[in-house]
Parts: C-alpha cells; structure tokens; sequence
C-alpha cells in the first residue's frame, strides 16, 4: 500500500535520512521504532511532503506521491496524527473534528463523527469543550479521531503514547488494533518499542537516519540487539 | 525587593531622562537669521524631574502596582450574560431592539451627534474586517488602510470620470479593494508574522504615496473634491435637485428642507452597511472555512497535515478583510465627499489594530465595543487634542495592564453536554 524506495531527506546541508526503503502492506500495522533524533518523524513528514525527499520515490497505492504537495498527499487517503498531538486548541472537540473532514460533505462527515465518538465515549462527553482545556490523553484521543475523520485508508501516528498514562496508553494501543480491524492500514511509530512491536505485524529499526533492522514484530521484540537499546534489556 | 528590581528602575528613569532632555530640555529657535540652542526652563525642569521620579517609583514598585491594577473588579461579561439556553431565545429579540434603537435614535439627538455616530460606525466596518485578519485568521496585517484608500478612491474616481451612483460603486469598490487585497496577499501569505507585518506596512505607504504622487488622475495632495452622496431611489438631499429633473428628497416628500435629512440618511446607511458586514462575517464564521481561519491561526502544521491549502486559506481571510474595508473606503468617500491622501496616513492603520487588539482578538462584540470608545474617547477629549496620542498610548498601557485579553474576550461556547 505505502512503498518508500531508497529517499534521502536533507534539512538544507544536513542530511536526516539515508537511503531508507519502507514497505507498508494492506491491512498491516507497521511500527518504526528509533532512538531521539534517528529521524523517525521525518520520515513520516517526508511521506507527507513536508519536507520532499531530495531523492528516491514513494508510492502510495501505486501512484508516485513523492512530488506532490502536501495538501494534495493528504487528500488521497493518507491521514497522519502528528508528533505531540497538534489539536488546535482555540476550537471545540466538535470543530476540531469536522476539521478533519474539511473536504467531505457534511453528511458523511456526520456519520464518520459518530463513528469516532463511539470509539471515543469520552470525546462525546466533552464535545463542546475547548481541545486546549483538555487532558493530554483526551488531546491524544481527539488527534486521532480528527485523523479519522477523512476516512483514511491509512492511518500514520507519530509517538501518539507520548506523555501518557500506562491506562490511557494502553487504550491508544487498543484503538489502534481496532482501526486495523476495521481495515485501516497503520504505520505506527514508537518510542514505546516494547508495547508497539506487540501489536505490529512487522517493524522497522531507524538509527541515524538508516534503517539496520527489518523483521517481523515478534522476531524483533526477541532480537537481542533490539533488546539491549530499545526495550531495556 | 529585589536588586534587579532596582537597578530596572534607575535604567528606566536613565532612559526617561535622556528623551526628555533631548525633546523637552533642548531646542532650536530662531532668533533672527540665527538658529540658537535654548534650555529649558526652570519650571519645565521642575515637570521632567517630576516625570522621571514617577518612572523610577512606577518601575520600583511595579509589582504592587499590578496587584493594585489585579483589585479592580472586572466586570464579567460572560456571567452577566443569561444562561446559553435563555441566551438563545432572547438574542433576536436583543437584536431586534439594538436595531430598533439605533433606527429612532438619531431622529432624537443633535447633528453632531449623528455625524460621530456615522463615524463609529464607519470604524466598526474597520474594525471587523481587520478582525477577520488579525482576529481570527492571526496575520498581522499593518497596512490595513491600504484597502480602505482603495475603496475610497475607487468611489471617487467612478463617479468623478463615469459618474457612476454610489450603489453601482459599492461593490464594485469591495471588489477592488478584495483584488488588491488578492494581488497582495498572493506572494506575501507565505511570509511569517514578523515579515508579513513589515510588507503589509510597506504597501499601506506605498497606496498612499502613489496616491499622492499620481496627480494626473487622483488629483494628488489636494485630492478629490466634490464626490457624489448617495441618493434614496435616485432622490437628492440637497436644496436643489443638482440634474436636471431630479426632485429633492424634500420636495418629494412635500416636506420643508432640512440639511439634517442628509446626515440621518447617511448614518442609516452606515448601519444598513453594519449591519449586513455582520451579518456575513457571521455567516462565514459558521462555514467550514470560518473554521478554518481559526485553526490556520492556532497550528499551521497540523492543517497542513489535514490537507488544508494554507495560502488559500490566508487568502480568503485577507481578500475578505480587504473587501470590507473598500466597502467602507466607498462609504467614507461618499459621507465626506472629499478626500485625500491625508486621510490614509499610517496612523488610521494603527488605530485600526487598536479596535481589533482592545476588543479581543477575535469577538465581534468587543470589536464593536471598542471602535465605539476609540471614536467617542478623542471627541469627549476635544480639549486634550494635542496630547491625544499621549492618551492613545496610555490607555493602551494601562488596557494592556487591566486586561491583556481585551474588553470582551473572544467567546466560545464551553459547556458540558448533561448525559
Ligand atoms: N526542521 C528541521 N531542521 C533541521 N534539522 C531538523 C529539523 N527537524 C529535524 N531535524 C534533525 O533531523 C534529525 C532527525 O529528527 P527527527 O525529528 O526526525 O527525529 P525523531 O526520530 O523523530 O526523534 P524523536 O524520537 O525525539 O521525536 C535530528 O538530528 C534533528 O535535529
Ligand atoms: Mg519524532
């Protein structure tokens, strides 16, 4: 579904990624883990073309993405919940929601919306509440429901654990296995690496901006070197 | 207190001295042909002094000061306000009687008072264009006078070479200004708030000096004089019917004539005009894309990763600001019929901001609020009018220090649905 062969990404001279190559299959849930700065969430803003690989090509269901714009990209079923949540905090759950469906009718958005407030009961009862004025767990939650809201084919969450709670975090995990139920593809990164390969079918290993390890989920949550640097050992 | 509470007091009062003895305690004066440096004397010294002991105090014991300032109650707006449910049924009858109020008003009051009347209006039309842009879409846009010179100049040119009536030019001069606007904001959206605000500040020169330069067809300095009123179904206010064959409103009417007419029909145009901005702006507002200004303002990134097209976002709110300024431009043109470059100095755009900033950034209410005391203030205050930007800026100081969030701070509904 999601092909990304062989990009590198530079900020102006400094070079983020190196000849990374990422496959992300129909229905999978793909985890990406990484140490601060491997350049995990550039990968996932390079998908989105913010900011476009210098070189290599990523194909998203069999078309090139990897010159389109960034408003373009994510109007063809490509959702992401960025690093650190982003809801915009001046606007209710409410509006940030129907956000997410900015180019959807409003029928269908209503429908999706009530999709997500089942998932999420607690965002049906804050739903004239700001976003700033909520807990980090409920931002965390609206990130992704406002993700959903385009009805997204695929779903990419940068570190959605983050600062959370290990009850709320274990809640996130459980909504992700159930978007994947219902046929959304996932790449999923994680600094969480223990409980993210658990649900991951495969995983990839950034380090410097290089991916060293490729493998299924559970062979990686075993390998010794994984072990050792990321699940404390 | 603490030392560096101190040393900040004697800095400011430093500064304090050093300004006040270059503009007050020094000056040129002619004497003959000679140009000759003269003290101050010894009674405005007496006043410096005194200046700077209040800046050195104000500075040391700022802290109790702002407790002091933290004392006075601030009338919340919000809880005097009835309950969301009754708001509901009460608001178009609140409305209604605003409305109604506003029309028999002026049949009731001085000339004078109309006229000023008109004014404030004209600067609430400001006010809630610059909102769109400031308030709610968060670009900080300081050449905002920019766009009311192009409504006004687009009125009075038509009807000067065309003669074309004011309601022809009214939207056209909304959709110049909107295109100048468009024009503007195309290759400028994509700048930051710092850098955005140094070329919308560059523009509003730019208009300016081009109008005052560009003789030929805008008159230059001396500006354009004479332009048409707006006429009622083609009916005049003046004495005499200026074409041939026109009746005069009064005339018309079998009425005996009164230069009054003429200023209550344009102050209820003026709120005709009000009214139907609001009415738009609020309409958008409810729109996705009133949303979208919004959240443009509070994360570019994450509307961007929702597929948002950011420029033309900006674009929307920036075009509209402009639009309603020309519109107002047009009507400003019209109730003087006269204006010149004069009229579209820096200042206005200052002024402008100031509605926006003081109303709070975002509420329609607060701006309205607002442009009403930032056109009433400066008349009450007719006495003071040279120490008028004095009290401009001391007002703001002490708003800034009463409430940074404007009189009536944006408000969105926060209520909890009951299970
Ligand atoms: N906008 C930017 N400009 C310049 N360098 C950047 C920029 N964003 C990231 N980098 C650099 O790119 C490298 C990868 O950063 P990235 O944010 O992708 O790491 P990460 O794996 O997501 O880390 P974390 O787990 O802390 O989120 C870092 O060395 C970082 O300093
Ligand atoms: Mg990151």
């Amino acid at each position: 579904m999601l092909r990304i062969n062989n990009i590198n990404t530079h900020y102006g001279q400094i070079q983020a990624l190196h000849d990374v190559s990422v496959e992300v299959k129909k229905g999978e849930i793909v985890t990406l883990i990484g140490a601060n700065g491997a350049g995990k969430t550039t990968l996932m803003m390079t998908i989105c073309g913010d900011p476009q690989a210098s070189s290599g090509k990523i194909h998203f269901d069999g078309e090139d993405i990897s010159r389109l714009t960034t408003a373009k990209i994510m109007q063809k079923g490509l959702a992401i919940v960025p690093e650190g949540r982003r809801v915009f905090s001046g606007l209710t759950v409410e509006e940030n929601l129907y956000m997410g469906s900015y180019y959807r009718s409003k029928a269908e958005a209503a429908e999706t919306a009530e999709h997500v407030l089942e998932l999420f009961p607690r965002l049906r009862e804050r739903f004239s509440q700001r976003a700033g004025t909520m807990s980090g767990g409920e931002q965390q939650m609206l990130a992704i429901g406002r993700a959903m809201m385009s009805k997204p084919r695929m779903i990419l969450l940068d570190e959605p654990s983050l600062g959370l709670a290990p009850i709320i975090i274990q809640q996130i995990f459980d909504i992700i296995q159930k978007l994947r139920d219902e046929g959304v593809t996932i790449f999923l990164v994680e600094q969480n690496a223990n409980q993210a390969l658990r649900i991951a079918d495969r995983g990839y290993v950034l380090e410097n901006g290089r991916v060293v390890l490729e493998d299924s989920g559970d062979a990686l949550l075993t390998n010794e070197a994984v072990q050792q640097a990321y699940l404390g050992g | 207190m603490s030392n560096s509470k101190f040393y900040n007091a004697i800095f400011a009062a430093g500064i304090t001295l050093i300004l006040a003895c270059l503009m007050i305690g020094i000056k040129l004066d002619n004497e003959g042909a000679q140009l000759a440096v003269k003290g101050a004397t010894a009674e405005q010294w007496g006043w410096i002094g005194l200046g700077i002991a209040i800046v050195f105090f104000s500075q040391l014991f700022s802290s109790q000061i702002d407790a002091m300032f933290g004392k006075i109650p601030k009338p919340n707006l919000g809880a005097m306000l009835p309950e969301e449910r009754k708001m509901a049924t009460l608001k178009p009858w609140l409305i209604a009687a605003v409305v109604v109020i506003m029309l028999i008003w002026p049949f009731m009051v001085s000339r004078g008072s109309v006229d000023l009347a008109t004014l404030t209006l004209i600067y609430i039309m400001l006010g809630l264009g610059l909102n769109i842009v400031v308030g709610l879409a968060g670009l900080l846009d300081l050449g905002f006078v920019a766009f009311y010179a192009v409504g006004a100049y687009t009125y009075a040119l038509l009807s000067e070479y065309f003669g074309l009536s004011f309601w022809a030019c009214l939207p056209i001069s909304a959709g110049m200004a909107a295109l100048f606007g468009f024009i503007l904001g195309f290759p400028v959206l994509r700048l930051r708030g710092d850098y955005l605000a140094i070329v919308t500040l560059g523009f509003g020169e730019i208009i300016r000096i081009l109008l005052n330069n560009w003789s030929a067809v805008t008159g230059g300095p001396s500006g354009i004089s004479g332009i048409a009123k707006p006429t009622l179904f083609g009916l005049e206010f003046t004495r005499r019917a200026k074409e041939e064959g026109n009746v005069p409103f009064h005339e018309f009417l079998g009425i005996d004539y009164s230069s009054s007419y003429k200023v209550i029909f344009l102050y209820l145009i003026a709120v005709l005009l009000v009214l139907f901005v609001i009415y738009v702006i609020n309409r958008l507002m409810r729109m996705p894309i009133g949303r979208a200004w919004e959240a443009l303002r509070d994360d570019e990134i994450a509307c961007r990763s929702l597929g948002l097209n950011r420029t033309a976002i900006k674009l929307s709110a920036f075009t509209l600001g402009a639009s309603t300024a020309g519109f107002a431009g047009s009507f400003f043109a019209a109730r003087q019929g006269f204006i010149s470059p004069e009229s579209f100095i820096f200042i206005e755009s200052a002024i402008i901001l100031a509605i926006v900033v003081l109303g709070g950034m975002g509420s329609q209410v607060g701006v309205i609020l607002a442009a009403i005391v930032m056109t009433i203030l400066p008349e009450l205050a007719r006495e003071f009018s040279e120490y008028r930007m004095l009290l401009f800026g001391l007002l703001m100081v002490l708003m800034m220090r009463w409430r940074p969030e404007g009189l009536v701070p944006m408000k969105r509904p926060h209520l909890e649905l009951k299970q």
